[in-house]
């Protein structure tokens, strides 16, 4: 007959051991105190201005960290510079993943870069999350799983600017200033699907630019000859500056649609000279945090106070930083909600069940949501038009496909 | 036909940007025999100090002037510290010093100005007296200073004996130090000359282009196109190969090839020429003893 | 390039006598060195074994870019573009026409041969400053070209194209990344031990004789443009080999993989590792691979900053390379140990 104390006691044992086992658990890169999150950033090369998401969103973990981490576990967060170069890329992942045992990877910029560690990553089955690239190709849970973006992917916005001159101008002549890399080439398709059958008809012409190249003004010389009334304008910061002063200077007055990545009010309109980007159409899904409309609003004050606090050497202009702060704001909420269970599947479940999260910086009604079946963050776009001062709402928000 | 001399006139403004820089790279070529592909982030260097002095309160031409002097130590002291050490090793040793003094300046640069895009101003008028919108007031100015800054190079080099005794330096160092001229401080003045003039070359092109990190990057290979195109140790040919670059680079992506490809054609083109007139189109032919 | 105070070679000559045959003592350190790499593999984690892979795949481009310049005394600065050659033909054959990985790199061989020497043709008219800017040309357009519209079906256009790591044949114990080392290392010794005797036999004593004395070695009868542009051949092949490697190995192949900062870089790291010296592209290839990363761990701020400082360093004390200063110590020692 068995000891009663010892069967007591075995049972005892074996209850504490299971619910122990069921209270944490963790994969590599997770322990009592820590989290280790690793990140591949362009901190140098062509790329490098996008490396300050990369330093913002360290000083949002280096707040977190001294508020008292996640669920008492300090963030460890590592950053290495890739340089957008796709062979240290893959470097600096492996090297994480396997030398440093980070729990996750976070964050990383680019397309070409993240398509160079995409299948590695989900071989390994590490979380790759909240990507800061805008390519359709990321929402794909079908074949890679563990993959997710942080962006609106870049068709959908061009697919809302076709819409909207289907709508309000039919016999629109369209000339398009693209860049000419997988960001620029990427909208440019989805403007082309969102025009449909009339593509042929309406854009009268294109002109593509490299982002090393000095100046954009023959393209611009060049879609103005084609006697276009429309501009749209997929291009990044510089060469949108350079637009917006070239097209006003030279007395051609078309309607100017603009890629979200450069429509912004302290890094771009400013330099360029704020009338000059008057009536300027784009899409929004956060608060420019030099739109003077903001400026009583408590979430854009609780922004700055982060910024002049934790990264006072920041440029408060560049869009970027807001970004990088409701990025990195939606992956400790993701981690807070793995509780102790901090394994890598357990993280990959909870960031593809995100429930209408409403950010901070973001504007209001856009909510941020995925689904097992449907990784796209952000489902909404405010189109939005530049009166000088402030965006001002161009209709309702449109739900993207 | 208006498309066409816009284009024409666009192709002219950027020329005015790589004549600039290329004359920079002939001065040093003409006084050391090397070509400087630190060149353009010197100037980038340079501008970003003009902008820092201008944003402290400083009037522009006082901060115009002021960051001549800086520019032209700079390059005087680069090349007493670094350039003249290296003065007999291997060539390619010296052009591993330029990448280095280039990745050097442009990380510096990143670090201390960050890699925002800024405004930058220009002296001339914003809007045009002539009329026409065609080229603005800045563009039609900086071909202007292109130009006085040329003639300056071409005096300075031609007419004058410090410029005779600069390119006797360059020429045959042995020969010069023998008959009293002061070697190392024409090899300092020459780095000291080029680095002022990339700093105007800087100035010119930032209100057009907008002033970050990466402003001459872009430029650097086209500068040194139109020095070679033009023949490397030709001041005019620098400048004139800058124009005539310019104007190809638009023609081609305009009406020939498209934007993807103009770069490449335009090389080919420009190799070509080379291939059939070797010294450049300016150049005179360099005959060495055997 | 003019006569003014330095050698017009752009190594000196000093360094060409280091190329006789291999004395007993190098063979002992080569032997040593060979037994080192193999024990390697199973000492080392996998992604350090990547990173030494890619240190191979730099040493073979770096060791065609050292025949280019060192031993002949042309500049290239825009040897990315061979390399960039060598990767997309490995990457298409393998995820168009379904080669397996290890045929790629004769082919690659070839491709990378046969456009150098077509190159090399005209470019050989071309000398000094006007060599260096065709070949800086030819650097700057290398993703231009790549990204092409009108090649996108083959090239994959910017987003390049994806390729899977070849696993260990035969059912050897060896995971990938171990097997594509010790490919790579099979490759590296058969492809030095090829440059060894080629620059000992006719065509390389040619090749040494243009860059030291062109006139001199027409006039015995030497035909300069002919050794010039099969040296680019030769030269262009080498690298194209190293790129097809570094293709299979980072799985990998994007314009945006083959800037013109890798056309820099390899210049710097065969001037850093020596040149006209075969071991000066290893120590090159050690030099463009784990620098950058040491740099950044000094400086997290202007790391890039610090790579430059190390470069300048390493020039003002070394100015003939790693591989100069390695047989400065040698002789040193030798001369220590006879005294």
């Amino acid at each position: 007959m068995i000891n009663p104390f010892v069967l007591g006691l075995a049972f005892t044992l074996a209850l504490a051991s299971g619910s122990a086992a069921a209270q944490k658990k963790y994969d590599p890169g997770a322990t009592d105190t820590e989290i280790r999150i690793g990140q591949t950033m362009p901190y140098s090369g062509p790329a490098s201005i996008y490396g300050e998401v990369g330093k913002t969103q360290a000083a949002y973990f280096k707040m977190v960290n001294e508020q008292g981490g996640i669920n008492g576990r300090q963030i460890k967060f590592l950053s290495l510079d890739d340089g957008y170069s796709p062979p240290k890329t893959v470097e600096g992942v492996r090297k994480l993943v396997e030398q440093e045992q980070v729990l996750l990877l976070y964050g990383m910029f680019g397309t070409a870069t993240n398509t160079a560690v995409h299948r590695y990553v989900n071989a390994k089955k590490v979380p790759h999350l909240l990507l800061l690239t805008g390519a359709s190709k990321w929402n794909d849970p079908a074949k890679n799983p563990w993959s997710m973006s942080f962006f609106p992917d870049y068709p959908s916005e061009a697919r809302v600017y076709a819409q909207n001159i289907l709508e309000t101008k039919p016999n629109a002549k369209i000339a398009v200033l693209y860049q000419n890399d997988d960001y620029g080439r990427d909208y440019l398709q989805g403007f082309k699907q969102g025009l449909g059958a009339k593509t042929k008809t309406m854009i009268v012409a294109e002109a593509s630019y490299e982002v090393t190249d000095p100046m954009v003004d023959s393209q611009l010389v060049q879609l103005q000859a084609s006697g276009a009334d429309v501009l749209v304008s997929f291009s990044t910061a510089k060469a949108a500056i350079q637009t917006l002063r070239k097209v006003h200077g030279s007395g051609w007055k078309p309607t100017h649609y603009m890629a979200q990545g450069a429509a912004l009010i302290g890094a771009v309109f400013n330099p360029a000279g704020p009338e000059k980007a008057v009536g300027v159409i784009s899409t929004a899904y956060a608060k420019d945090p030099n739109d003077k409309q903001w400026e009583t609003d408590a979430a854009y004050l609780d922004w700055l106070a982060f910024m002049k606090k934790y990264r006072p050497e920041g440029d408060l202009r560049l869009g970027s930083n807001v970004y990088a702060y409701s990025s990195a704001r939606l992956m400790v909420d993701i981690l807070r909600a793995c509780g102790d269970n901090l394994t890598r599947a357990n993280v990959l479940k909870q960031a593809a069940s995100i429930k209408a999260v409403q950010l901070p910086m973001f504007l209001p009604g856009v909510v941020v949501s995925s689904g097992p079946q449907d990784y796209r963050l952000i489902r909404s776009l405010q189109p939005v038009t530049f009166d000088g001062k402030r965006w001002n709402k161009l209709g309702d928000f449109v739900t993207v496909f | 036909m208006n498309a066409f001399v816009s284009q024409l006139l666009a192709g002219l403004a950027t020329g005015g940007i790589y004549a600039s820089l290329a004359l920079a790279l002939v001065v040093i070529y003409r006084s050391t025999h090397h070509v400087n592909f630190a060149q353009g982030e010197m100037a980038m260097f340079a501008t970003f100090i003009t902008a820092l002095l201008i944003e402290a309160g400083w009037p522009y031409w006082a901060a115009f002037f002021a960051t001549l002097v800086i520019a032209f130590a700079m390059g005087a002291v680069i090349e007493a510290l670094l350039i003249r050490r290296l003065r007999t090793a291997p060539v390619l040793s010296i052009v591993v010093v330029f990448v280095a003094l280039l990745v050097i300046l442009h990380s510096l640069a990143g670090w201390l100005f960050g890699y925002a895009i800024r405004p930058f101003p220009s002296p001339f008028a914003e809007t045009s007296w002539y009329g026409g919108s065609l080229l603005s007031p800045h563009q039609v100015g900086a071909i202007a200073v292109t130009f006085l800054m040329l003639a300056l190079v071409y005096v300075f080099f031609r007419f004058s004996p410090l410029g005779l005794c600069m390119r006797a330096t360059a020429e045959n160092p042995v020969s010069s130090r023998l008959v009293g001229v002061r070697v190392n401080r024409m090899l300092a003045l020459g780095w000291g000359l080029a680095g002022a003039i990339g700093a105007v070359a800087g100035m010119m092109i930032a209100p057009v282009v907008f002033l970050d990190v990466h402003m001459m990057s872009g430029v650097l290979l086209y500068a040194f196109a139109a020095a070679v195109l033009g023949g490397i140790g030709s001041a005019p040919g620098a400048v004139a190969g800058g124009f005539i670059v310019g104007v190809l680079e638009n023609m081609l992506g305009t009406y020939v090839v498209g934007p993807e490809l103009k770069l490449s054609v335009a090389l080919v083109l420009i190799i070509g020429v080379l291939v059939v007139r070797p010294d450049g189109l300016f150049g005179k032919a360099v005959v060495v003893r055997v | 390039m003019s006569a003014h105070g330095h050698s017009n070679a752009l190594i000196p000559e000093r360094a060409a006598r280091r190329l006789g045959p291999v004395s007993m003592r190098r063979r002992g350190f080569i032997a040593a060195g060979l037994l080192v790499a193999c024990v390697l593999p199973f000492m080392l984690p996998s992604y350090m074994l990547f990173q030494l892979t890619m240190v191979m795949a730099y040493a073979l481009a770096l060791l065609g870019l050292n025949l280019l310049t060192g031993f002949n005394g042309q500049i290239s600065l825009g040897h990315g573009a061979f390399f960039a050659l060598g990767a997309y033909a490995a990457a298409m054959l393998i995820e168009l026409a379904g080669w397996p990985y290890w045929a790629t790199l004769p082919a690659a061989a070839l491709l990378g041969g046969v456009v150098g020497y077509l190159f090399g043709r005209p470019a050989l008219k071309l000398d000094g400053v006007y060599l260096a800017l065709a070949t800086f040309a030819l650097g700057v357009v290398t993703p231009q070209l790549l990204k092409y519209k009108g090649l996108e079906p083959w090239t994959g256009g910017s987003q390049g194209i994806v390729l899977d790591k070849p696993d260990a044949p035969f059912g050897l114990p060896l995971n990938a990344d171990q097997w594509l080392y010790f490919f790579g290392l099979a490759v590296v010794l058969l492809m030095f031990l090829v440059a060894h005797n080629l620059l000992r036999g006719a065509i390389g004593q040619s090749l040494i004789a243009v860059r030291d004395h062109p006139i001199a070695a027409e006039a015995m009868g030497i035909d300069k443009a002919r050794v010039k542009s099969i040296t680019f051949g030769i030269s262009a092949l080498y690298t194209s080999v190293g790129g097809a490697l570094s293709a299979v190995a980072v799985q990998f192949v994007a314009p945006d993989s083959f800037t013109v900062f890798l056309s820099i870089s390899l210049l710097v790291g065969a001037v850093v590792g020596g040149l006209s010296s075969l071991s000066g592209a290893l120590y090159g290839a050690v030099f463009i691979q784990f620098v950058p990363a040491f740099a950044e761990q000094v400086s997290k701020a202007a790391p890039w900053a610090v790579y430059g400082a190390i470069l300048l360093v390493l020039m003002l004390v070394w100015p003939t390379g790693v591989a100069g200063g390695v047989a400065r110590l040698q002789s040193w020692i030798t001369s220590r140990s006879t005294s």
